[in-house]
């Protein structure tokens, strides 16, 4: 309280007293409690839920624009293009996302394509590979202890470390970007269906037990129902890393996609598309997710 | 076959491995169900009651000693023995009609028509007044109804004994004593054998024709058996002054209280 009172009074020229008297002595009336927010939202209605959304809207605008202001002023001192410039080139580019100018030159949008042709080719492998898998290791116990090790040992491996492995088994750059998609984005989804395999309550199981059930029913009436939100959250983080991997794989690999494209761009010092390529990298993950996240509320 | 051993358990001893050695939970329980009886578990938590009714459904083997049923011995779970569980163990993604029916069609698939399965759900599901609610999810029943749909599975099945883990255990009082009386209407109608764990005194006596009482665990076994000579049908507020009623409480209340007190929880 006395470092309060000095402070009103304007006699406060030492530094802050220490504040523990403070918190010992009597609290003082409080003065009712300041709504939050801006006032202009405050005053935009008694919509709470509408009020929430806008104070969400402009929160992300907020850090939207932070981003680009860090941007700009890393741009004045470096090489780095800056907003407007990129801005400019993306204008460009956008407005002809599909022209086809040699294999080597082709538009974003062909790019961005070839990618997520790649990425569904490995990680619908990956899906129907590693959800049936696991499964069986939720399932039963011995096959769940054998894998533990094995899945424990190979999940933290770089993408990139795997691609060798494909050029070596099928000599060619395309299977083997797929390859090390499908080997990237297996992990998540064998770990998450697995272990919604095994949190299954135990009564559902034990009338599964007493009614006799054969095990394809057991899991078509009680696993796959039981555990399917498990097993959409493995999807998303599949999806979410077969992603990341694309790009890797296909700086490496070349051909049509977006992370070729990046390094083309590189190698041809157009740092504009280099980071629109960034934004559009964004964009398109952050669209996977999303839709995702839709469908796994769209589920009982 | 002699009526009394309708169901018999047999010296029954279940030992669990832990950590520090074998734990034996149950140690020669034996007690005998006559068809169409209503037979109470009781004692104190953690006594092996449960465990005791796990072993009669099959889901628990036991260490030793055994479970004898119309003659045979029970091995393995089966809808001969249809169990009410506590956490009423209803799948949330079906309705309560597809609940019922789930256990229907496994257990008539071959027996019965598809026009007549449909009407045995409907049936069970009536039996138990939930007709009403055949189309909704458990989660938008209450608690009592879920339980009363769990009856329903399990006397769709048509079981030769209805095993019921503390089925009305987590029910406020006035919804439990509704269950314990569509309990007494069910037995009244359709005579079935049933086995009931239950913590409950008063419950123990308004449904049972015998009691069985179980000791401490660990080394449980069957302390006392005793019948409840009330005739049937029952009313609960007519028993609530009934002596015999009264008496059979007390007797209950002093082995479990007097006898083998409970250890500090």
């Amino acid at each position: 309280m006395a470092a309060v009172i000095q402070l009103v009074s304007g006699a406060n020229i030492a530094p802050a007293a220490p504040t523990a008297p403070a918190v010992t002595s009597p609290a003082p009336e409080l003065p009712p409690p300041a709504p939050r927010g801006p006032a202009w939202l405050r005053a935009s209605g008694p919509n709470p839920r509408a009020q929430a959304a806008a104070r969400q809207l402009v929160a992300a605008l907020a850090g939207l624009l932070a981003l680009v202001a860090l941007w700009s002023a890393l741009a004045a001192g470096t090489r780095l293009p800056g907003p407007g410039a990129t801005w400019v080139s993306a204008v460009e580019l956008v407005s002809d996302p599909f022209y086809r100018n040699s294999p080597n030159d082709q538009g974003i949008g062909w790019n961005v394509l070839a990618s997520l042709r790649r990425v569904a080719l490995g990680f619908g492998a990956a899906a129907l590979v590693g959800i049936p898998l696991g499964f069986v290791i939720g399932r039963f116990r011995f096959l769940g202890d054998a894998a533990g090790p094995v899945i424990s040992l190979l999940r933290p491996v770089s993408p990139l470390a795997w691609l060798p492995i494909g050029l070596l088994l099928f000599r060619s750059a395309e299977p083997s970007a797929i390859f090390a998609i499908f080997i990237c984005s297996i992990w998540p989804m064998i770990v998450n269906t697995a272990s919604g395999v095994q949190q299954v309550p135990r009564e559902y199981l034990d009338v599964a037990r007493v009614l006799r059930l054969s095990e394809w029913t057991v899991f078509r009436r009680i696993l796959l129902p039981a555990s399917l939100p498990q097993v959409l959250t493995g999807v998303r983080l599949s999806v979410g890393i077969a992603w990341l991997v694309i790009v890797a794989a296909e700086m490496l690999t070349g051909g049509v996609g977006i992370g070729f494209w990046v390094w083309d761009e590189w190698n041809n010092l157009n740092v504009e598309h280099i980071l629109i390529a960034i934004f559009v990298i964004g964009a398109v993950g952050l669209l996977l997710e999303q839709a995702l996240l839709l469908l796994a509320r769209r589920l009982p | 076959m002699n009526e009394s051993k309708f169901l018999s358990v047999e010296r029954v001893d279940v030992i669990f491995p832990t950590p520090k050695g074998p734990l034996t939970v149950l140690e020669g329980a034996s007690f005998e169900v006559a068809r169409g009886e209503v037979v109470a578990l009781i004692g104190h938590s953690g006594c092996g009651k449960s465990t005791l009714l796990n072993v009669i459904a099959g889901l628990h083997t036991a260490s030793r000693g055994g479970v004898i049923l119309e003659g045979r011995e029970v091995t393995a779970p089966g809808p001969d023995r249809a169990m009410v569980f506590q956490t009423h163990a209803l799948l949330p993604w079906l309705s309560a009609y597809d609940n019922v029916r789930l256990a229907v069609d496994r257990v008539f698939g071959k027996t019965k028509s598809k026009a007549e399965r449909h009407d045995w759900t409907l049936q069970h599901l009536e039996l138990v007044h939930m007709a009403h609610a055949a189309e909704r999810k458990p989660a938008e029943i209450s608690g009592g109804m879920r339980q009363r749909v769990g009856i329903a599975r399990a006397l769709a099945m048509q079981p030769k004994v209805l095993l019921m883990d503390e089925p009305f255990g987590a029910l406020d009082a006035l919804t439990r004593a509704q269950l314990q009386d569509a309990l007494l209407e069910l037995h009244a109608s359709l005579g079935m054998t049933v086995i009931l764990v239950t913590h409950d005194v008063d419950e123990a006596v308004l449904l049972s024709d015998k009691v069985v009482m179980l000791t401490n665990g660990p080394h449980a076994h069957v302390g006392e058996v005793m019948p409840v000579p009330l005739a049937r049908p029952r009313e609960r507020l007519a028993l609530a002054e009934d002596a015999a009623f009264t008496h059979a409480r007390a007797e209950l209340l002093r082995f479990l209280h007097a006898a083998h007190p409970a250890r500090a929880a």
